[in-house]
């Protein structure tokens, strides 16, 4: 199957996908389920990641800053901006999309080779409304608080690595984070994330539920709908900022 | 009552079903046998709307499937019990829960209600006590049971059975089949099931279509089988010794 028969059949699935859910009650409960499993078990890799990698961008800028007519308050304003802009909307994201699509692509994959699927649609259930609907609408709702947390867990990180190991003072840091603050740029990492968080569920699931075959082909499937997922976020992203930013 | 006429399906340059006709009575177990290969699975598939015929008809209690207005499938889906092969219960779901599905969906029952209906089924099905243990916590058997329990939880007026035996043994095959024949006789419903089985095909075969390369190539009840000449039928009932005797001594006694 070519790219253009891919492309066209995931529209296909969205155009199915966006249906009003025929039973809300139901739905309102897949919700919620989705919310823990995509969003809220997540928390503690994005937490965890967040947090050192802001410390390594502080320590790698402040041990770049050797010239001494550099204030030490611009490590504290590089590490904000490389969080906002970039690590905590596009590599969180990323680092999303492998975990939380790898699950979308084999919870549905599995569904699909079971069965599961086909049985949904003999009772005159819209499969693809009823399994896809509740995760693309728990990502966009959850993530955004998601990366906010992160982002300022990473520029935490940045300060409490730069007090621990003594290379700037955390005074000047938290000039640098107040320096030159444009609220657009929060906005520009929201619509970025909502864009990926969109991509983290819609992708993965189309790998899912089209899947044929058994077990390894929802292994194998899997895997590309992580490697995809990552390819268009990567691509979503040089657009939205292309777009928003110049 | 459900009519098949002139069924024809393919997938890309292959021709699965190759004009099939059958009917199926209501209150009966009518079986679908036939190889690997021959054309069942598809055919079962078709039936029950999984997959569009190319030409012919299936027209359940005279209305034509392909005919039906979006209101009107909706309906007759909720008319359908599907028992799949492998049971295919929502592993993350409880037996209350999978067999509650249908219900949620589509009635305005209130929880009470519900649970009554749910503990009525599974209580027919001889699974009592089981109503909050996962799919993987049972055996196959009962899994199958919780299958054919929400497969009739919506009162159907047509069940269909996807291999009801596969990977179980002798002895629960049969409460399997017999199971579903009770169901059948009970509700007046039209069941076709498909099987390999020739245990269910001796048991609860009321009616059975043998399909060949596509192609129905034979139909009789359970007694019409061991008189037939058919060598397509011959060949695939009786490749197996014990049924090859049990013809013989059956032929034998109706001298």
């Amino acid at each position: 199957m070519n790219y253009l028969e891919h492309i066209g059949k995931y529209f296909l699935m969205l155009s199915r996908v966006f249906r009003k859910p025929q039973r809300s009650k139901v739905f309102y409960q897949a919700f919620m389920k989705e919310i823990e499993d995509l969003g809220l078990k997540s928390l503690g890799i994005i937490m965890f990641i967040s947090f050192f990698i802001g410390g390594v961008i502080a320590l790698q800028t402040a041990l770049n800053l050797e010239n001494p007519f550099i204030p030490k308050s611009l490590v504290g304003f590089a590490a904000k901006r490389s969080i906002i802009l970039e690590f905590a909307p596009t590599f969180c994201s990323i680092i999303l999309a492998g975990k939380v699509g790898s699950y979308i692509t084999s919870s549905i994959g599995t569904m699909r080779v079971t069965e599961q699927i086909d049985a949904l649609e003999v009772m005159g259930i819209n499969s693809l409304n009823h399994l896809v609907l509740p995760k693309v609408l728990a990502t966009i709702f959850f993530y955004p608080f998601l990366i906010s947390l992160g982002m300022f867990l990473g520029i935490f990180g940045g300060w409490t690595a730069g007090v621990l190991s003594g290379l700037f003072n955390g005074l000047d840091y938290i000039e640098g984070i107040q320096l030159d603050f444009k609220p657009f740029l929060l906005v520009y990492a929201i619509i970025k994330t909502l864009v990926f968080a969109f991509l983290i569920a819609t992708v993965p699931s189309y790998h899912g539920y089209y899947v044929k075959g058994g077990s390894i082909a929802v292994g194998r499937a899997s895997t590309q709908s992580v490697v995809w997922t990552t390819i268009l976020i990567v691509i979503a992203n040089y657009f939205l900022t292309q777009m928003l930013l110049t | 009552m459900i009519e098949v006429k002139n069924l024809h399906k393919g997938f890309g340059d292959v021709e699965v079903l190759k004009g099939i006709s059958a009917t199926f009575h209501p209150g009966k177990t009518n079986l679908i046998i036939g190889k690997s290969g021959s054309g069942k699975t598809v055919f079962l598939k078709s039936l029950i709307g999984l997959h569009t015929p190319e030409k012919g008809t299936i027209s359940f209690d005279g209305r034509i499937n392909t005919n039906f207005t979006q209101n009107e499938k909706q309906q007759w889906r909720q008319e359908i019990g599907m028992v799949f092969q492998g049971s295919a219960l929502f592993d993350s779901q409880t037996v209350e829960d999978n067999v509650m599905f249908p219900l949620r969906m589509f009635t305005n029952k209130s929880d009470a209600e519900m649970l009554e209906r749910v503990n009525f089924v599974l209580n027919r099905v001889n699974l009592e006590n089981s109503n909050n243990k996962l799919p993987a916590e049972l055996s196959g058997g009962m899994q199958k049971r919780v299958a054919i329990a929400r497969a009739i939880v919506m009162n159907p007026k047509y069940l269909f059975c996807d291999e009801p035996n596969s990977g179980l043994d002798p002895r629960t095959a049969i409460v399997i089949d017999n199971l579903i024949q009770e169901i059948t006789d009970e509700y007046k419903i039209t069941t076709v099931i498909n099987t390999h089985d020739m245990n269910s095909v001796m048991e609860i075969g009321e009616k059975i279509v043998f399909l060949e390369d596509g192609k129905k190539a034979w139909e009789g009840t359970s007694d019409d089988i061991f008189k037939t000449d058919n060598e397509a039928v011959v060949s695939f009932v009786y490749s197996s010794n014990l049924f090859r005797k049990v013809r013989e001594a059956y032929l034998r006694e109706t001298k």
